[in-house]
């Protein structure tokens, strides 16, 4: 027997806190499961390219601009201002980078798309945050503006040059350079062509073990150096938000105004520095679509891709991983759409899987309700898999957004976005 | 008094003047004369045929303003229109064309159709919203493509014509449509030239702008609703449930946004039938007009109109090698200009409110001697 620490009499007043644990270990058990129920859905809906490399290179391809432009959308968000006008600043960075590629180069591109989507930022920040118009209202207002204006300079600069109309902008010169992990995905160091040994464990096919490496592989051979980019750019934004007084300030502001006011901190500067950083991200964005899809500027590129963004964004709980996640999710739906029946057959075996565990979750925590609502809409997914041999493309299409209302219907409790994120706010006011 | 007339008169005032300017710079810019290019966008709108097609294309974005504009009473922010309108008058040209019902009947069946199904969509966010708490632009902006790809599956596997070239539900019957109102303008004596048809539908637009009216300014639920869009709180306490004036905005909302494909559907002699030639962005012009009317019926109306002249006076422009995208850009600083002109109005009179309250505060104690 041990004696109690405390003396008797003196309770403690609180409990003591928890041992926190890092989220990493857990987040790395839940990404090997979704792995592991992929790897079973390729076998079972005998879909192999399900978890092949080429189908995660498509998704990554796919998922970049999703990923720049939610990114975008947190930086806005995260310093109070709502951003429906990603799709217009996205819109802004395809015409700016197009032009700017097309007279410089790729790198040129990128360039443009950044200044192009920080034009479109810098108009949001003055509707809303020096003249203080509502944010959804600037938003659209900004997406209006971005359909005419590039129309119009389309028209009037790409008109009449070579292979190009009012819907085509002029070819870019040249492309940005290809880059290929070396060692583990046969990529060239020096000049000296590594092994390929993800390559070499993927073709053997083994359960789990070479979805594994397809996976790795998919995302770390042949990217595009703007890939590179992006991806590198989650880290550096949670780096930033979280880990620098810049950051700091930037969050407080959007959950707080009043109180980061009191501080010190510039409210507005610090609100248009973000919604500018927000507009550039968008427009990296859209300079992506022109540099990695089309090589050049086209009408109507961005087609809804600013509007999945924010539904990244939302999916992903207004965190730079969370986006990466949603717009991961995103591209991947978007890219088995590309691949073949069978695989869209195999995402709806693996949407059932996903919906039944969360349902298996929800009744282990008691929350009856949503884990007999998920039970039903696993049951039907499942059912449909049973009974469709080809799935209609419409309903791929609307899977980010379905998936996007799914979550904010059953997880919409634990979804946090900035306290202040969309109210208005002048400076003296006194809450 | 005077002063406040004023004040109204100058947001819309500035507003026009800023469109215009950016609009001179931007044809200015490009190299071309801002003075020839509105003359000509004005001396085009001269003809008949041109003035019908003004009316026409301003019935389908005035219904869609006040479908916007009513749920703005409130705060409440319908993007979700264009889903709405679109489930909506899919579902209801399908079920027309299996339908054989005397004229009147058949086209009331249609629009109750249309009504129901727009109804039912807009349902969705507002019960998210009252029982999950999620915002309705955002789940408005999902189910709008949630929408879209429900009615093209629908168009594409069920409602098409096999036998045609195009996707495109089967041709309503004749009972179905309504009548261009050319022989009602023949009583007054005018006659317009060949192949002018002005929309039979116009007068359900104007019926629909009077049911708004006497809905949002001369009902006991207008005056809660716009008590719940001038001061939640206070509308609160006086006894207005939020969560039912949400579910009551938004349904009556997506009645209205049902009725923003009757025009093109049943009205228009092209079509008769739904179409990938549908007309697109209908509701989204929708939310453009409800702000720039400033959500009262004439205001919208006259956005309405004021749009539509626009975008056909501009086509003209192309003949006289002067982009017509010009009208987009005219139309995003219009819509720019009144929103910012509003808000610095609106403030400067808070501004003003405050001096005048102060004053009378601190007039009589200086009357009390010391």
């Amino acid at each position: 027997m041990t004696a109690p620490t405390t003396a008797p009499g003196i309770e403690p007043v609180s409990a003591p806190p928890r041992p926190r644990r890092s989220p990493l270990p857990r987040a790395l058990i839940a990404a090997a499961a979704v792995i592991m129920v992929m790897s079973l859905v390729g076998h079972v809906a005998n879909a192999p390219d399900f978890g092949s490399s080429g189908n995660f290179g498509a998704a990554l391809r796919l998922a970049v601009p999703l990923l720049l432009a939610g990114l975008g959308g947190l930086f806005s968000e995260r310093v109070g201002i709502v951003n429906i006008g990603l799709e217009g600043m996205m819109t802004f960075g395809t015409w700016f980078g197009g032009w700017a590629g097309w007279q410089w180069g790729p790198w040129a591109a990128i360039v443009g798309g950044i200044v192009g989507g920080a034009l479109a930022g810098g108009l949001h920040a003055l509707l809303t945050v020096t003249i203080g118009v509502d944010h959804v209202v600037s938003g659209f207002a900004i997406n209006i503006i971005a359909v005419g204006l590039t129309r119009f300079l389309a028209t009037k600069l790409f008109v009449g040059q070579e292979g190009a109309s009012q819907s085509f902008g002029p070819a870019i010169k040249g492309t940005l350079g290809k880059f290929t992990m070396p060692f583990t995905s046969g990529g060239k160091l020096f000049g000296w062509k590594t092994p390929d040994a993800l390559g070499v464990i993927e073709r053997h096919r083994w359960f789990f073990v070479s979805d594994l490496a397809g996976l790795l592989r998919g995302l770390t051979v042949e990217l595009s150096w703007l890939t590179v980019i992006a991806i590198l750019l989650v880290p550096a934004s949670a780096y930033v938000l979280w880990y620098t007084a810049f950051g700091l300030r930037m969050r407080s502001v959007g959950e707080k105004p009043t109180a980061s006011d009191s501080l010190g901190v510039n409210v507005y500067l610090t609100r248009y520095i973000g919604v500018l950083i927000s507009g550039g991200l968008a427009g990296l964005g859209g300079a992506y679509l022109v540099l990695e899809t089309s090589g050049r500027y086209q009408e109507g590129q961005v087609a809804g891709q600013g509007f999945i963004a924010l539904a990244a964004l939302i999916f992903g709980n207004w965190r730079p991983t969370g986006v990466a996640l949603g717009a991961g999710l995103f591209g991947f739906a978007l890219a088995v759409q590309l691949r073949s029946d069978a695989s869209v057959l195999g995402l709806v075996l693996f949407v059932a899987i996903l919906i039944g565990a969360s349902a298996v979750w929800s009744a282990i925590q008691r929350k009856w309700v949503v884990a007999g609502v998920s039970a039903v809409i696993a049951a039907w997914f499942g059912w449909y898999y049973a009974v469709t041999d080809k799935v209609p493309t419409q309903f791929v299409y609307i899977t980010p957004y379905a998936v996007t209302l799914l979550v904010l219907g059953f997880a919409s409790q634990r979804l946090r976005p900035p306290a202040w994120d969309g109210k208005p706010w002048r400076k003296g006011q006194s809450t | 008094m005077r002063r406040r007339i004023l004040w109204g008169l100058a947001a819309p005032a500035s507003a026009l003047v800023f469109t215009v300017v950016v609009a001179s710079i931007a044809l200015w810019v490009s190299g071309n004369s801002p003075a020839t290019t509105f003359r000509l966008m004005w001396t085009s709108s001269d003809s008949a045929r041109n003035v019908v097609a003004i009316l026409n294309r301003s019935i389908a974005y005035y219904i869609a303003g006040l479908a916007v504009a009513l749920g703005f009473k409130m705060g409440l922010f319908n993007i979700g229109a264009d889903g709405q309108y679109r489930l909506g008058i899919v579902i209801a040209a399908a079920a027309g064309a299996e339908m054989s019902l005397p004229a009147v009947f058949h086209v009331a069946a249609i629009m109750i159709v249309a009504v129901a199904v727009a109804m039912a969509w807009a349902a969705i966010p507002a019960l998210l919203k009252v029982t999950r708490g999620v915002n309705e632009v955002i789940s408005t902006i999902m189910l709008n493509a949630v929408a879209t790809g429900i009615s093209a599956y629908l168009l594409s596997n069920y409602f098409r014509v096999q036998a045609a070239q195009i996707t495109q539900t089967k041709p309503l019957s004749r009972s179905a449509w309504i009548p261009p109102l050319n022989r009602f303008i023949r009583l007054f004596g005018y006659h317009f030239p060949k192949n002018v048809y002005l929309n039979g539908f116009l007068v359900g637009a104007i019926a629909a702008g009077a049911i708004y009216y006497l809905l949002v300014y001369r009902s006991r639920f207008g005056f809660d609703l716009r008590a719940s869009g001038i001061n939640p709180f206070a509308a609160r306490s006086s006894g207005v449930s939020p969560r039912a004036m949400v579910v009551k905005t938004m349904l009556i909302s997506g009645a209205f946004a049902g009725l923003i494909g009757i025009a093109p559907l049943l009205g228009d002699i092209q079509y008769h039938q739904y179409s990938d030639t549908f007309p697109t962005g209908l509701a989204f012009t929708g939310i453009a007009l409800a702000l720039i009317g400033r959500n009262h019926p004439v205001g919208v109306g006259l956005a309405a109109l004021l749009w539509s002249f626009l975008e056909v006076s501009t086509q003209v422009l192309s003949l006289n090698n002067i982009p017509q995208e010009i009208s987009q850009i005219l139309q995003g600083a219009m819509v720019v200009g009144v929103v910012v002109s509003y808000e610095v109005v609106r403030r400067r009179q808070l501004v003003a409110v405050a001096k005048e309250a102060s004053q009378r505060a601190s007039a009589p104690a200086a009357v009390v001697p010391a």
